[in-house]
């Protein structure tokens, strides 16, 4: 595939086998490239540490979500139980806390499980229904039954014939352009 | 046990029942679940199973109407038995979800296997059942349109809900639990939507996908964050699964009504809410991987399994009954005494007979490791059980209320043609429903599927 434009996102490598895109990615990273990405069609071990990608904000924000559903529904429920509207039944204490854990506990779990899942899809910027490497006409098969590796050509080392032949030497199967448009 | 049996799991038991056919390459584990959405055509009996659910669905929808045009009056229901079918099939309903977060939650942190095939459409099933069960208590106001009050907004008389009693505990429990499955469902297909998008030729159909799987590309920083979610979600969903039907429980065990004033009631829920979801389940898988040819994704293994925990939860479930019973007696309490003696020789003894019948004696056949392997026996025997746990709730609800403090407050219990179209038409939702889902979805998960041809090739070598 030969492209006229200038734009080019990166090169892209096809593997066969989990085993082959991780021996690449490790490949790639020691001969100094810093702007990768790897892509499969399931999580496969040993990836995110071959890649270098650190601790993740996941857990962090599902905390903050949790903790924000907990406090905040056992402070509503105080607000509207013993501030706003109290009623006094038989000179009960308003502040009846026991009562008010099960919807404590389930607005935590609330909280905490919405933050998970937004806060996963935020920090991936998903939605995002176009990005270059569905230009690749074979990254159909990165859903299913292929494993890739993209190096952009923002990193500082990226050079496209120099790249290309690179990703070939690692035992890539296919080795295809990324155009950026 | 029966002689001949491999000890269990040991190596020798994982060959002859393995999670997955022999064979299998990602490719082709993808073309198989892919091609029931994407090119195979319309089964005939897709057609005409549709149909049916879809007239029964039909039925619940006239039921529904007529109810609101003429209000509660046309159920059963009367005082003292002011909740009859409605909260019967309520309880029933939403313990028939449990199972799917258990498999898809529990079963995911304890890192069992077997679980992978079942999740997707378990976790369907959990989400179908929670919509039919969600239905009962908002029709069971009398006035639906009026049940937003439950819900905490800022109203111009200041009034706020009732915090401190379990009906509101229960509206927030359940719509929490139905939340929480619905993202955990909609986060597991993710990658099998952007599949589908791939996959699909029409236009129409790569549009929908690719909408629905947001442009997911399997970007191995995403999948990084991805496993930290589905984790974390897993982690929230298993504690939730277990309130749920706890809360559900409150709303007889806070209650001063003999028979429901029992602290042993929020963990024999619990374990009846699972021994209900795996019969259905097992009444969902059989008749699934017969009709799509998926014996090699859903094989014996797993229909052993779940008849194993259905087995297990069976038990708790008969030590609550001895327990309740044991404890009515034990206390000396003598309304308690009266209704056990009720249970016995009441109005309503059949009920209590037949429910032990299913739910504690039928099951002990699951022992047999030949009855456990034969799919039509296990299919009987989980529709005995959904029936048995029914039962269940009925005994629960209505001998207690027709027989409380004061002989001049008993009462009788019959529903009406239009509390039995009510609960028929649920189960015609429940289907059509889980048919719309295997047409147009995966009903295996693909992404996990091929995670597991991974293990187990890695596993031979």
């Amino acid at each position: 595939m030969q492209l006229q434009r200038s734009h080019i996102y990166g090169v892209m490598g096809e593997f066969a086998t989990p085993e082959e895109l991780i021996h690449a990615v490790q490949k790639v990273r020691e001969a100094g490239y810093r702007r990768l990405d790897a892509y499969a069609p399931f999580p496969v071990e040993g990836l995110s540490e071959a890649l270098g990608l650190k601790r993740n904000l996941v857990p962090f924000i599902t905390l903050l979500g949790g903790l924000a559903g907990g406090l905040g529904g056992f402070g509503f429920q105080y607000w509207a139980m013993a501030i706003t509207y109290p009623l006094n039944i038989g000179g009960r204490p308003l502040n009846s806390w026991p009562a008010f854990i099960p919807v404590t506990f389930e607005l935590t779990v609330l909280g905490a499980a919405l933050s998970a899942v937004f806060g996963m899809l935020a920090l991936n910027k998903l939605p995002q229904p176009h990005h270059p490497v569905f230009n690749v006409h074979r990254f159909s098969h990165a859903s299913s039954d292929r494993f890739f590796v993209c190096i952009e050509s923002r990193d500082p080392k990226f050079d496209l014939a120099e790249t290309a032949r690179f990703l070939q030497s690692v035992h890539a199967h296919h080795v295809s352009e990324v155009s950026d448009d | 046990m029966s002689a001949g049996q491999p000890p269990f799991d040991s190596p020798e038991i994982r060959r002859l029942t393995p999670v997955i056919g022999p064979g299998y390459t990602y490719g082709s584990v993808t073309d198989k679940i892919s091609s029931i959405v994407l090119t195979r055509p319309t089964s005939l009996g897709w057609y005409v199973g549709f149909l049916i659910a879809f007239s029964l669905m039909g039925v619940m929808t006239v039921a529904i109407g007529w109810l609101i045009i003429k209000g509660v009056g046309i159920w059963g229901i009367n005082i003292p038995i002011g909740w009859g079918f409605a909260i019967v099939n309520f309880v029933w309903w939403i313990g028939i979800g449990h199972a799917g977060t258990l498999i898809s939650a529990i079963l995911f942190l304890l890192n069992q296997k077997w679980r992978t095939s079942i999740n997707r459409f378990a976790e369907a099933m959990t989400l179908f059942a929670v919509a039919c069960a969600g239905i009962f208590p908002l029709i069971h106001t009398g006035r639906p349109w009026m049940a937003f009050y439950m819900a905490p907004y800022p109203s111009t008389m200041g009034l706020w809900p009732q915090f401190r009693s379990p009906l509101i505990w229960d509206v927030f429990a359940v719509s929490t639990y139905g939340t929480v499955s619905l993202l955990f469902w909609f986060v597991g297909l993710i990658p099998d939507l952007a599949t589908l998008r791939d996959r699909s030729v029409q236009k129409p159909l790569k549009i929908i996908y690719g909408m629905l799987s947001m442009g997911w590309r399997g970007s191995a920083r995403h999948w990084h964050r991805y496993q930290s979610a589905y984790l974390l979600l897993a982690g929230l969903a298993t504690p939730l699964v277990l309130s749920v039907h706890t809360v559900v429980s409150f709303d007889f065990a806070i209650a001063i009504v003999p028979g429901w004033h029992t602290t042993i009631f929020p963990p024999y829920f619990v374990a009846g809410a699972i021994y209900s979801g795996f019969a259905m389940v097992l009444t969902i898988a059989i008749p699934l991987r017969k009709a799509y040819g998926l014996e090699d994704f859903i094989t014996m293994r797993h229909l052993d399994n779940m008849a194993k925990v259905m087995l297990a939860t069976g038990l708790i479930v008969a030590y609550g009954y001895f327990f309740e019973f044991f404890m009515s007696l034990y206390s000396g309490n003598k309304f308690d005494v009266f209704l056990v003696q009720q249970r016995l020789h009441g109005p309503y003894a059949p009920y209590y007979y037949a429910l032990i019948l299913c739910n504690i004696l039928t099951p002990q056949l699951l022992w047999s490791y030949k009855l456990r392997h034969n799919v039509a026996v296990l299919f009987i025997m989980a529709i005995v059980v959904n029936i048995g746990m029914w039962l269940e709730r009925f005994v629960i609800v209505v001998i207690s209320l027709t027989r409380d403090f004061v002989p001049s407050a008993w009462g009788r219990y019959s529903p009406t043609v239009w509390d039995w179209a009510t609960f028929i038409g649920t189960m015609g939702m429940f289907v059509t429903l889980i048919f719309l889902f295997v047409r147009v979805l995966p009903a295996i998960s693909i992404a996990e599927m091929r995670e597991l041809v991974a293990e187990t090739s890695e596993e031979k070598k």
